[in-house]
């Protein structure tokens, strides 16, 4: 940055006796008008807002998936992430819902709602920081290692340890509070789908 | 030939003091009372319950729109006011006979299983599974020792 103002600068040119400051000739008036107008970038309009949830999806409520590879199940919301984005639990053991991020625009709450209270909050904070579920990617071999290797089986990815260990202690709390309502389990186990004459713009949650 | 029975029929008839329940438009699930037929399309009808749920002001309706119950205010006089529906209303106590009937108890119960949450239709569910076992268990017992 310094050079090119040291570049423009004026500079000092004597002329027989006297020295006289004369401007850098780029910074001279043009002597005529460009033929063509400069174009002019748009100014952007837009701004990322924070996203505010649903009234109805406050944490403890259960919600219904619609979407991805868990839809119809029935999940219990801990944590609002940033961005529309949900963080659920099934609890793994009730209906094998793991930890999970799920868009909030998929998803219907439901009005019950579920004691969040004796749940470790650090934990829940640990889990819906930034990068915990997208961190361990491994390296992949790229090249002609790998191009010589899709013959063979891929390897199966395994949970990590931490992560099962996570779901542990955040499911802990929740399985107890569940345990103490009547049918709250079958409930949470079952899969909700829509039967015959089923309007669920009509139906109450 | 043999002698013809000649009996009345037992329909319910569009008559003044037939109870109706209103289907469809404004005051639609209103009980009302036929207070003067006013052509063959439309009736004036009175509803003074005293369940603001079920009562309605007096109006003409179209015929259409009403479904009559076997309830009848008998000897109700032509184009009565809404006072002498009321007192006629009362006497019959006809409030408390369409709670009692099966065609009321259906849709109060269709009106709150409409209004149940998620949860709660899923306890029905299973409640209902619940009773269905047990009636069929004890007539599989019967059937086995009969």
């Amino acid at each position: 940055m310094s050079a090119t103002l040291e570049a423009t600068a004026n500079q000092k040119k004597t002329f027989g006796k006297s020295t006289r400051e004369v401007p850098h000739h780029s910074q001279k008036a043009s002597k005529w008008y460009p033929a063509e107008d400069e174009a002019q970038h748009k100014k952007v309009r837009k701004s990322i807002r924070t996203s505010a949830p649903r009234s109805t999806l406050t944490p403890g409520a259960v919600l219904i998936l619609l979407a991805g590879r868990f839809r119809g199940k029935r999940v219990v919301l801990l944590s609002n992430l940033p961005q529309g984005v949900l963080l659920v639990t099934g609890p793994f053991k009730v209906n094998g819902v793991p930890l999970r991020r799920v868009n909030a625009r998929y998803v219907i709450a439901t009005s019950y709602k579920i004691d969040l209270a004796g749940l470790d909050s650090k934990k829940i904070e640990e889990v819906s920081a930034e990068g915990y579920f997208t961190a361990d990617k491994a390296e992949k071999k790229k090249g002609e290692e790998a191009f010589f290797k899709q013959g063979e089986k891929p390897e199966k990815k395994k949970p990590s340890s931490s992560r099962a260990a996570d779901q542990k202690a955040v499911d802990k709390a929740l399985l107890a509070t569940i345990k103490k309502e009547p049918f709250l389990i079958s409930y949470l186990s079952s899969t909700f789908s829509l039967r015959k004459g089923d309007r669920p713009h009509e139906m109450v949650w | 030939m043999g002698d013809a029975e000649i009996k009345a029929s037992s329909w319910r008839l569009v008559e003044v003091g037939r109870v109706c329940l209103i289907h469809g438009g404004p005051s639609d699930g209103k009980l009302a009372t036929i207070v003067e037929i006013i052509d063959h399309k439309r009736a004036l009808v009175d509803g003074p319950a005293t369940d603001t749920k079920i009562a309605v002001p007096r109006q003409s309706i179209a015929l259409a729109q009403l479904i009559l119950t076997p309830l009848v205010l008998e000897k109700l006089p032509r184009a009565a006011r809404t006072g002498v529906v009321a007192a006629a209303w009362k006497k019959a106590d006809i409030e408390a006979k369409w709670q009692e009937s099966a065609w009321a108890k259906k849709r109060t119960q269709k009106e709150r299983r409409r209004a149940l949450t998620d949860f709660e239709r899923f306890k029905v569910m299973r409640l209902k599974k619940q009773a269905r076992f047990e009636v069929r268990k004890s007539l599989a017992k019967v059937k086995a020792s009969a």
